[in-house]
C-alpha cells in the first residue's frame, strides 16, 4: 500500500497548556475557550469512532448540546465495545474515607506512577475532572458498590495509599459502559446519534489540512462509505493486540489511529506499554488471548513463590518460612500494592530464577487463604466472586482451596496519538481521546485510571474544546462528493482488493502470531538494544511474508471476518516496528519501559531526566522511509522528578 | 481428544443454510470452545475453504458478543457461562457436537453463527435509560441507597444483552432482556422519574421487533449465562401493571 503524506504539520508540537497556576489552568481555558451558539450547533457534523468509554460518552454530551453525531463502531452492538471487560474499578479523589485524598494528591500519585513522563496540566484535569465522574455515573443509574450506611464503598488500588477507588462488584467497566452506552441510546433515539454498527473506519479524509472526513467499510455489505463532518473523534483504544496475545478483545485493533497517523497525525511514545501483572499463564499454542485478573484482588492477594528454585511441590505442602513473599520483602510500605510495572518485572524476575510455579513453572502465586482465614470465605466471595468462578472455569481450580497462578500479560498502552491539552491531534479537526491517545498516564497507566481518563474525555472535556475549534471554522461546504473522498476511497478499495488476491499459504492467525512472539520476546517486559535491533529486521521480514503469503478467502461484499482481521494484522505490523523504533531510541528505563541497559543496583527502572523527559511523537514519512521522531519536552513546575520508590 | 462437530453453515441473509459436518482433531480440554472453533477454522483456510463465521470479542464472558446454540442449549452445556468461558473439558472425547445460531425471527441470520441483536439497540433507545444530561449531577452521596436495594438492582444491570434468552425461549421472547433493564432503573431512587414511561416505550418496542410472548416457562434465567433471576420479569409486570393504571386515569 503506498501513503504519501498530504499535510505536513508545520513546526514544534504546540501542547497549547494554559499558563497560570497549575489548579486554574483548566478553569480559565474553558472560559477563553470560544462557544458555538445552542441554534448553531445543529449545523456541525461530528464523527465519532468507536463507543467505548470515551467514544459513547463524547457521542452522548456532544448530541446532548445539539450536535448532529455520527458514531462507528465494529462490533454488532456499541454495548460491546472492550471498556465493558474492565474489571476493578475508577479513582476518583472525592475523600470520602476521610483518608487524606485531594484533587492534588491524585495527580500527583498519577504523575508519579507514569514516572514522570505524562503532561502536568493534562493529568491534574483528569484529577479534577474525576469526581464530576462518579456524580455523572451515579445520576445515570450506575449501581456502584455501597456500605450499609447508603453511601458509597471504596476500595484501594496499587500505587495509592489511600482508598479512592469506586467499583461494580469486579464488573465496573461494564456498568459504566452501561452508563454511557444508555445515555448514547438515549440520543439514537432522539435521532440525534446515528449509529453504525459493524462499520470499520480504514481512513480520516483530509481537506485543507484539516479533517473532514472517513472512510468506512460496512462489514456486512463491504461497501466503502464516505462520510463527511466537521471534526473526527477518534476514540478507539489501544494497540496491545500488536502482541498477539493480550488481555485485550480479540477485536481490538490500532487500524483507525495508524491510518490517521499515516496521514499526518504523530504517534506518541508507542514503546509505553503496559504489561498487566495479574493474569492467568499462557495453557497452550492453541491460546488466543490473555485474561486479566483485577488488580483490585492484590488488596487481599499475597504474592509469593517458593525459596528454592524448581520446587514441585503443591503449595500447601511448602510450609510459611520456605515461601518467598516476595513484593512484601522488597517493597514493605506497599507491599503487594507497588504498581503495575514493579509487580510485573518482579514476577518476571522469579519466574526467570526458576522458582516458577504450576505445570510449565510460568507463573507465581496470588494467595487468599489468609485473607479467607481473617474476613471469611463469604466475604471474599462478595468481593471477588466473579473473579474467583472466572477463574475456575479457566483454570478447573478453585481459588478458595488452592492459590490462584499468575503471571503478566499485556493490558494496555500508554503511548498512542499525540494530542495537545484540547486533544486535538497534529492534524487539525482530529480528536483522540481516551486510551486512543498518549496524554495522561506518562510511561504507566495506575490501576482503575483508564476508566477515570475515557470518561473525562468524552464526559467532560471534549464538549468544551471542540467548540473552540469549531467556532473559528471557516463554514465552507465539504461534502463526500469532494475529491479527496474518491481518492481516499479508492485507496481503501485497493487495498482490500490486493488482500483478497494475494492468495498465500498462511492464515491471517498464523502471520499474527508470529509478530507476537517477536514483540513479546524482544519488546516486551525487558528489552535491550541487540533484541530491539532484532526485532525491527524481524517484523520487516514478517511484513514481506505477509503481502507475498496471507491467505485471504471469499469476497469483500459479505461478512469476512479473516479479510477484517488481514487489514488489523497489516497495520500492527507496521506498528510493531514503531513500537520497537522508539524503545529503541530511549536510552532510558522508566515505567513499562524497561531498558536492561539501565537499571539501578537494586534491578529498579533508572530514567534520565536531563535526557529523555520528553514525549517522543513519531511523524510518518512515507512506507519506505524512516519516521521522523518529534520531541514535546516535558516541563514539571509543580512536583519534584524523584526516583520512584515504593519501598 | 477428537470431535466431531456439526455446524450451520448460511451464506448471508438471503441463502438457505444448512448442517455441515467437521471433525476437530487432537483438542486440549484446556481449550475454550472458541479456541476449538479457531482450530477448525485455521484448517479450513488452509484447505482453501471459507472458515465458520462466528461473534466474539472480550472472549471473558462480559461483552455479550459470543452466542452458539450448542447441542440444544443456548451457551452449550455449562450455566452461568457465555459461549467463550465454556472449554472442551466440559466434553467427552468423542463426542459429536450440533452449533446453530440463535433461533428467532427478531434476529435473523447474518452468516453462519452470526445473527442480528439490533432489536436490543432499538428496545434500549426506546427508553432504557436515565433522561440526565453531561454536567449537573448532584453529589454522588447525595442520595444514599440502602445495599440491598443496589444489590438488587445490580443482579439486573448483570445483563450482557447477548440474547440467549431469546434463544432459549420457545417463543423467542424479549420478556427477560427488557425487564432486567427495567428492574435495573426501577430499583434504583434515580430511575423513578421515568419509570412509567420506559417500562411502556421499551415493552411497545419489544412486541414491534417481533419477539414472542412470554408464557413464563423460565427457560431464559434457566440458560442465562449472568444468571439474571426471574424475580426481573415479576418487577417488569408490577411496573407495566402500574403504568397502565395510572395512563388509564
Amino acid at each position: 500500500m503506498l501513503n504519501e503524506v498530504k499535510s505536513r504539520s508545520a513546526g514544534k508540537l504546540e501542547s497549547k497548556v494554559p499558563t497560570g497556576k497549575l489548579e486554574e489552568k483548566w478553569t480559565n481555558h474553558k472560559f477563553k475557550l470560544k462557544l458555538v451558539n445552542p441554534a448553531n450547533k445543529r449545523k456541525y457534523n461530528i464523527i465519532v469512532i468507536g463507543t467505548g468509554l470515551a467514544g459513547a460518552s463524547a457521542a452522548a454530551s456532544l448530541a446532548e448540546l445539539g450536535y448532529n453525531v455520527k458514531a462507528f463502531c465494529f462490533q454488532d452492538s456499541a454495548r460491546r465495545a472492550h471498556s465493558i471487560a474492565a474489571q476493578g474499578g475508577i479513582n476518583a479523589a472525592k475523600n470520602y474515607q476521610n483518608d487524606g485524598d485531594s484533587v492534588f494528591r491524585l495527580f500527583y500519585d498519577t504523575i508519579k506512577g507514569g514516572d514522570y513522563r505524562s503532561r502536568e496540566a493534562n493529568v491534574y484535569r483528569l484529577a479534577e475532572l474525576s469526581v464530576n465522574i462518579i456524580d455523572q455515573c451515579v445520576a445515570q443509574g450506575v449501581p456502584f458498590a455501597r456500605e450499609y450506611g447508603g453511601l458509597l464503598d471504596n476500595r484501594s488500588f496499587g500505587g495509592a495509599q489511600v482508598s479512592r477507588t469506586f467499583y461494580a462488584r469486579g464488573q465496573t467497566g461494564q456498568q459504566l459502559l452501561l452508563g454511557a452506552y444508555s445515555a448514547l441510546m438515549r440520543q439514537v433515539g432522539l435521532r440525534k446519534v446515528e449509529m453504525f454498527p459493524r462499520h470499520e473506519m480504514l481512513d480520516v479524509v483530509v481537506v485543507d489540512g484539516k479533517a473532514r472526513g472517513i472512510i468506512a467499510r460496512n462489514m456486512i455489505t463491504g461497501e466503502i462509505e464516505s462520510h463527511s463532518g466537521d471534526a473526527v473523534l477518534l476514540c478507539t483504544g489501544g494497540y496491545g493486540n500488536a502482541y498477539f496475545l493480550s488481555t485485550n478483545a480479540k477485536g481490538s485493533n490500532v487500524t483507525a489511529a495508524w491510518r490517521a497517523y499515516k496521514k499526518g497525525a504523530f504517534f506518541a511514545n508507542p514503546c509505553f506499554t503496559q504489561i498487566h501483572p495479574t493474569c492467568i499463564p499462557v495453557t497452550g499454542h492453541y491460546q488466543s488471548k490473555l485474561t486479566l485478573m483485577s488488580e483490585s484482588l492484590r488488596n487481599d492477594g499475597r504474592v509469593w513463590v517458593p525459596k528454592k528454585p524448581d520446587d514441585k511441590r503443591k503449595p500447601d505442602q511448602i510450609p510459611e518460612d520456605e515461601r518467598d513473599y516476595f513484593l512484601e520483602r522488597k517493597y514493605p510500605s506497599f507491599g503487594n500494592l507497588v504498581p503495575r510495572d514493579v509487580a510485573s518485572r518482579n514476577a518476571k524476575e522469579q519466574v526467570d530464577s526458576g522458582k516458577g510455579v504450576g505445570e510449565r513453572m510460568n507463573a507465581v502465586y496470588l494467595d487468599f487463604a489468609d485473607a479467607i482465614n481473617r474476613l471469611g470465605a463469604d466475604n471474599i466471595k462478595e468481593k471477588y466472586g466473579n473473579l474467583f468462578d472466572m477463574y475456575k472455569r479457566i483454570t478447573d481450580e478453585d481459588p478458595y482451596k488452592v492459590p490462584m497462578r499468575i503471571y503478566p500479560a499485556v493490558h494496555y498502552t500508554m503511548g498512542g496519538l499525540w494530542v495537545d491539552y484540547n486533544l486535538m491531534t497534529t492534524i487539525p479537526g482530529l480528536y483522540a481521546l481516551g486510551e486512543c491517545n498518549f496524554s495522561d498516564h506518562g510511561a504507566n497507566r495506575l490501576g482503575a485510571s483508564a476508566l477515570m481518563q475515557g470518561l473525562a474525555d468524552g464526559y467532560f472535556v471534549i464538549p468544551y474544546t471542540l467548540s473552540g475549534y469549531l467556532a473559528d471554522l471557516k463554514r465552507d461546504k465539504v461534502d463526500e462528493n469532494h475529491p479527496a473522498f474518491k481518492e481516499a476511497a479508492n485507496a481503501v478499495n485497493d487495498s482490500v482488493k490486493n488482500l483478497l488476491s494475494i492468495n498465500g499459504k498462511k492464515t491471517v492467525d498464523e502471520l499474527h502470531r508470529e509478530l507476537g512472539q517477536v514483540m513479546w520476546d524482544n519488546v516486551g517486559m525487558a528489552r535491550n538494544e541487540k533484541g530491539l535491533k532484532e526485532a525491527i529486521s524481524k517484523i520487516k521480514e514478517i511484513r514481506e511474508d505477509f503481502w507475498k503469503n496471507v491467505k485471504v478467502l471469499g469476497e469483500n461484499e459479505e461478512l469476512n471476518q479473516s479479510l477484517e482481521k488481514a487489514g488489523r494484522v497489516a497495520d500492527f505490523l507496521e506498528l510493531g516496528e514503531l513500537i520497537a523504533r522508539d524503545a529503541l531510541h530511549r536510552n532510558e528505563s522508566c515505567g513499562g519501559h524497561f531498558r536492561e541497559e539501565y537499571q539501578t543496583e537494586e534491578n529498579e527502572a533508572k530514567r534520565d531526566d536531563e535526557n529523555f523527559a520528553y514525549a517522543a511523537a513519531w511523524e510518518f514519512n512515507g512506507d519506505n522511509a524512516e519516521p521522523e521522531m518529534h520531541k514535546e519536552e516535558l516541563v514539571f513546575e509543580n512536583v519534584q522528578l524523584t526516583q520512584r520508590s515504593y519501598k | 481428544m477428537n470431535l466431531h462437530l456439526k455446524v450451520w453453515r448460511q451464506k448471508n441473509k438471503e441463502s438457505k443454510g444448512k448442517f455441515v459436518e467437521y471433525e476437530a482433531k487432537e483438542i486440549s480440554p484446556d481449550t475454550s470452545f472458541l479456541e476449538m472453533l479457531d482450530v477448525v477454522n485455521e484448517e479450513l483456510i488452509k484447505k482453501g475453504e471459507e472458515p465458520i463465521a462466528f461473534d466474539h470479542d472480550c472472549r471473558e464472558g462480559i461483552c455479550g458478543s459470543c452466542g452458539m446454540y450448542i447441542n440444544g442449549r443456548a451457551h452449550g452445556p455449562q450455566t452461568g457461562a457465555a459461549t467463550c468461558q465454556l472449554h472442551m473439558r466440559s466434553f467427552k472425547d468423542g463426542d459429536s457436537i450440533v452449533i446453530e445460531p440463535w433461533r428467532a425471527k427478531a434476529f435473523p441470520v447474518i452468516k453462519d453463527l452470526v445473527v442480528d441483536r439490533s432489536a436490543f439497540d432499538r428496545i434500549m433507545a426506546a427508553g432504557g435509560f436515565i433522561s440526565v444530561n453531561t454536567g449537573g449531577a448532584p453529589d454522588a452521596n447525595a442520595i444514599p441507597i440502602p445495599k440491598v436495594e443496589q444489590e438488587s438492582a445490580f443482579d439486573a444491570a448483570a445483563c450482557i444483552g447477548c440474547g440467549a434468552c431469546v434463544a432459549a425461549c420457545k417463543n423467542a421472547s424479549a420478556i427477560l432482556f427488557v425487564s432486567a433493564k427495567v428492574a435495573h432503573l426501577a430499583r434504583l431512587p434515580q430511575g423513578k422519574p421515568e419509570r412509567e414511561k420506559r417500562v411502556m416505550a421499551m415493552v411497545a418496542q419489544m412486541e414491534d421487533e417481533g419477539f414472542g410472548s412470554c408464557t413464563n416457562t423460565e427457560a431464559c434465567s434457566a440458560e442465562c449465562p449472568k444468571e439474571i433471576p426471574m424475580d426481573v420479569i415479576a418487577t417488569l409486570r408490577r411496573e407495566y401493571l402500574v403504568a397502565g393504571l395510572k395512563s388509564s386515569k
